[in-house]
């Protein structure tokens, strides 16, 4: 028997997936409590048991990598020069390389800026602003004050390459640790993605996780080699576009509500779908993540609550539940494990009102005008009606009785009309929480990868 | 290379002149940066600041130009691009109105230049380059 251990390095949890590689399946999933803070091997090696146990015997693995969101994830702040153009192109490299956007930053950045970089402990600074042959007096003088500070974190200068030669001598003679990269926005809404992404990643698994504490346990491991969104993206990027032989699904999105956070991801082009639409703004990466980091099941479960309008909050205390205590128990208790009917019904809700909010903000929306040839529409954003499949997963999702009636809650609704959310797709449940697993496992074994998730990742219908 | 930023302003969906216009300043030398049709005037503003562009080429054509263009340079002023040079063509007011005045009402606006219908980007080459300082 071939075999493969997939690792996850959580926040809280570090789980363990294995793979037979002959017979395509997962034979045994566990999962331990994290432990960064003292010896991450402890951890691995208490969930490494329970899987010895589940198994009942002992496996040499062919190979055992790993990925990590532990320690605090990949934390990046995402410097531009307009907001709408390449801050935000940044911003998008920063979350499609895996990363928490923990700072946006545009034009030309101050000392209290900067001391904000040194405040939440930056992982990655990228640095972007002007397209090639634009403005590059911005990024030059924002080099010059990420020089002049006490920054020792990672830069990745990718803006104007008019500016590249003089960024080189100012962070080289300030003596940073800095990275070349082709442009995040090379010609006016255009995304360029790929050259920065990469970059990030190399430096997460060159510096990150040995900054963190995590590579000592490459000592028993392979290698840890992604952030844990990452490999996400790359089983959904898989999991819709096929390979080879093996077909994909075609376009779908991915809602997955974690204690802290709530991430979607679309695989799809998301170009207009009715002809009197059109498009504007920077470009869309096909395969798109957003993490809402003021939505989430227990530490931003009272972002939740800012989300409720009063009418909402007085509806739910009708029917005898008190949105406001329910939300801050959460948040002061975040090891709460639901365990009654009305428990489960609470975390129904909220997790509802997770993903619609967070599918607001990641969908693209129309906005009407009136032109001499009739109704038109501008089209920012990603249409994304045309979605053949969507995925929850996440705790909430995956433990709750009712998930159908909860992802509908983020498919087309006449109150939220302009934006382009699925109108009418199938729903399915990562209920063992193989995606970053798979992901990992696609980088040797695409088509393996593929097999498990069109396997395992299966269709519920109404309740 | 001098960068100029060219797009149709409004809800204007006339897409002929644009492409026309594009075609010509970019065998005349320009980095052009075309937002295209139905911009508004913040898409010619963020172009024009992420392009370091030093003109900005403002069409129109279905008469609500005025309308459209009430407020850029003051606009262009709070993004910092005081010296940006604004230029509007097309057909820029509704009916038949005497172009001098039109004119007036463009520059008090902060237009730098200001043309009424038929003249063609052609006819306008020398004058840009002559504001860009190329001759």
């Amino acid at each position: 028997m071939r075999s493969y251990l997939l690792v996850d390095f959580g926040s809280t949890f570090t789980k363990l997936t294995a793979v037979d590689l002959d017979k395509m399946d997962i034979i045994a999933t566990s999962k331990a409590v994290t432990t960064v803070e003292t010896n991450i091997i402890e951890g691995y090696e208490l969930a490494l048991s329970r899987l010895y146990k589940i198994l009942g015997t002992i496996i040499k693995f062919e190979k055992i990598v790993a990925c990590s969101s532990a320690a605090g994830g990949l934390k990046m702040a995402a410097i531009g020069l307009v907001e709408s153009l390449t801050t935000e192109a940044a911003a998008r490299v920063c979350l499609g390389a895996g990363a928490k956007v923990e700072l946006v930053l545009s034009h030309n950045i101050n000392n209290r800026e900067v001391q904000s970089i040194l405040d939440k402990k930056i992982d990655i600074i990228l640095l972007a602003g002007g397209a090639n042959g634009g403005n590059k007096e911005c990024v030059i003088h924002n080099a010059k004050q990420l020089a002049k500070s006490d920054i020792k974190a990672p830069i990745i200068f990718a803006g104007n390459k008019d500016a590249q030669d003089e960024i080189e001598e100012i962070l080289s003679s300030a003596k940073k640790d800095f990275y070349i990269c082709e442009n995040v926005m090379p010609r006016l809404n255009v995304l360029n993605i790929e050259s920065a992404k990469n970059k990030i990643k190399e430096i997460f698994v060159k510096n990150i996780i040995e900054a963190k504490g995590i590579k000592k346990v490459e000592k028993i491991i392979d290698r840890v080699v992604l952030p844990t969104p990452n490999a996400v993206l790359m089983a959904a990027e898989l999991l819709s576009k096929g390979f080879d032989d093996e077909p994909g699904l075609g376009d779908l999105m991915i809602a997955d509500v974690g204690g802290a956070t709530t991430d979607i991801y679309s695989m799809a082009n998301g170009f207009p779908k009715q002809a009197n639409a059109i498009l504007s703004g920077l470009e869309e990466p096909f395969a798109k993540r957003t993490v809402e980091g003021d939505l989430g099941m227990r530490y931003s479960a009272l972002g939740i609550l800012h989300q409720m309008n009063p009418s909402e909050i007085a509806h739910w205390k009708k029917h005898g539940i008190d949105m406001v205590s329910e939300t801050n128990k959460r948040f002061n208790h975040i090891d709460l494990i639901p365990e009654t009917d009305f428990d489960f019904a609470v975390e129904d809700i909220l997790s509802a009102k997770c993903i619609d909010a967070a599918m607001s903000r990641h969908v693209g929306t129309l906005k009407d005008v009136y032109t001499p040839l009739g109704m038109m529409y501008y089209q920012v954003g990603k249409d994304l009606t045309a979605t053949n499949y969507f995925i929850g997963t996440g705790g909430a999702v995956i433990s709750s009785k009712k998930p159908v009636t909860m992802l509908k809650h983020a498919t087309q609704m006449e109150s939220k009309a302009m934006e382009l959310r699925p109108v009418n797709p199938k729903f399915l449940l990562d209920k063992d929480y193989i995606l970053s697993a798979m992901g990992l496992l696609s980088l040797d074994y695409p088509e393996i990868a593929l097999k498990i998730m069109k396997k395992r990742i299966v269709e519920i219908k109404g309740e | 290379m001098n960068s100029i930023v060219i797009g149709v302003i409004g809800a204007d969906v006339h897409a002929v002149g644009n492409r026309i216009i594009e075609f010509t300043l970019t065998r005349e030398g320009y980095n052009v940066v075309n937002v295209g049709v139905l911009s508004s005037q913040e898409d010619f503003i963020n172009a024009a600041i992420e392009t370091s562009a030093r003109l900005i080429l403002v069409s129109s054509l279905y008469g609500h130009g005025e309308l459209d263009c009430r407020g850029m340079r003051e606009k262009c002023n709070e993004a910092g691009l005081d010296d940006i040079l604004l230029y509007v063509g097309g057909n820029i007011v509704v009916g038949k109105q005497d172009f001098a005045e039109v004119e007036k009402r463009f520059k008090n606006m902060g237009f730098n230049r200001v043309y009424p219908p038929g003249v063609t980007i052609d006819d306008v080459l020398e004058t840009i380059k002559a504001d860009l300082g190329e001759n």
